[in-house]
């Protein structure tokens, strides 16, 4: 198989790659790493990513890391194979999906991941989750999807009328959050909570959501 | 039409927006955001940037906020103008865009809390909190040897020309070497302060530091 995607299918980093090759239609290969082993941290993986982190992502002889830059590679690379998701035949349209996409990385991703830290991943490693962490994170990320609502009111996805790379950036954290009772963060905002339905059943993301979730 | 750029030249986001415009030769002037008495969370600015945070830019009719994202609208935009910043080929542009994403989540982070602790809190009067000083040091550390190790086979962080991916890191590391006094970091590493000295020598920066 040309694209190999090194890493496992229930980690959130692998899951973004994942739903972009899916809706771009293209063939791949997970190479499973075992985590609790801490393949990642050692030799041969550090040689595909030196931070040791997954995904490490192979394209024939192109060698990335970084889910958000494989994504962006693979959009360019297979711009006319399935969803058009960077724009990039617009300078200015372009410019408002790297807006979005930013704001996934640097307002959403960061609380987001402390509650799905604490919820799901504290107890699979037998640690306690702290309520008062996970209370601050979601009153921050109710604060950052405050401004999704108002956003959502005047476009139909984040960066404009069309799905693109800045709304798929933001599935796999919230596949894990909705299995929660922190689900209402979503739920309580109606325009979030279309914006949510709509693009968690897309076929694509439908087909991640059971790599994430094996039966 | 000359390039609004809201926000404090001192702080380290509306820098990189503003190294990106220098390098592009773009007409710009600095609408100054008072961060200290929370300009930036008024109604007013909230209008032009819903997070309440710095910068934004007008340019027109469009405006943008979110650095890196502006950064790359403008690489974009002036591609053929002065450097290209943005890579050439789909793996040039991929191996920028993997060392952008580096500096936004193993870089960044951990410059900013030591700057936050070593920097604006004692300002403030605040006390600094060693313990997350020694664990963010101490990560930070590991990242930079990363560097090292990439730096020592090539010139610049995505290859052999300056990039977004070497522009982007510039306000951190000053803020970190000269301000939070910890350029040993920088410095105890030889390719890592043999970038530096280039990247940070390059005129577009130098005409920064002269607007501050």
């Amino acid at each position: 198989m040309e694209i190999k995607v090194h890493g496992m299918g229930m980690s959130t980093c692998c899951a973004r790659v994942l739903l972009c090759l899916e809706e771009k239609g293209l063939d791949y290969e997970v190479v499973p790493l075992d985590l609790t082993a801490g393949a990642h941290k050692q030799q041969p993986h550090l040689s595909l990513n030196p931070f040791g982190q997954i995904p490490a992502f192979e394209d024939g002889n192109v060698t990335l890391f970084e889910s958000r830059a494989i994504n962006r590679y693979l959009a360019r690379k297979y711009e006319a194979a399935g969803t058009d998701l960077l724009r990039s035949g617009s300078l200015v349209e372009s410019a408002v999906v790297d807006t979005w996409m930013e704001v996934e990385a640097h307002q959403f991703n960061g609380p987001i991941y402390k509650i799905i830290r604490q919820m799901i991943v504290n107890p699979i490693y037998g640690l306690p989750i702290v309520e008062e962490v996970v209370e601050a994170a979601a009153q921050n990320l109710g604060k950052v999807l405050d401004v999704y609502e108002e956003r959502l009111g005047t476009h139909k996805y984040l960066a404009g009328e069309n799905y693109t790379m800045a709304d798929l950036n933001h599935i796999p954290y919230l596949v894990y959050m909705m299995r929660t009772d922190r689900a209402i963060i979503v739920n309580s905002r109606p325009r979030v909570k279309a914006w949510w339905e709509d693009i968690s059943s897309r076929p694509a993301t439908l087909k991640v959501i059971e790599s994430m979730m094996p039966a | 039409m000359v390039v609004k750029v809201y926000g404090p030249v001192r702080a380290a986001c509306p820098q990189r927006v503003i190294a990106c415009l220098l390098e592009k030769w773009v007409e710009f002037e600095v609408v100054h955001v008072d961060l200290d008495s929370g300009e930036h969370k008024r109604s007013d600015f909230l209008l032009l940037q819903p997070f309440g945070q710095v910068p934004v830019i007008e340019d027109g009719d469009l405006r943008l906020f979110e650095s890196r994202a502006i950064i790359r609208y403008y690489a974009a935009k002036y591609e053929d103008r002065g450097d290209n910043l943005l890579g050439r080929s789909l793996e040039e542009r991929a191996m920028v865009d993997q060392w952008l994403e580096v500096e936004a989540h193993n870089f960044n982070d951990l410059v900013y809390n030591l700057v936050l602790q070593l920097v604006v809190f004692p300002r403030t009067g605040r006390h600094s909190d060693l313990a997350i000083v020694d664990s963010c040091e101490r990560k930070l550390e590991k990242v930079l040897d990363v560097y090292e190790q990439r730096l020592s086979h090539s010139a610049y962080l995505a290859g052999d020309a300056f990039t977004l991916a070497d522009l982007s890191h510039l306000p951190a590391l000053r803020y970190l070497m000269d301000e939070a006094g910890m350029a040993n970091l920088v410095r105890d590493r030889k390719s890592v302060s043999a970038w530096w000295d280039t990247i940070s020598s390059r005129p577009s920066w130098k005409k920064l530091l002269q607007l501050l």
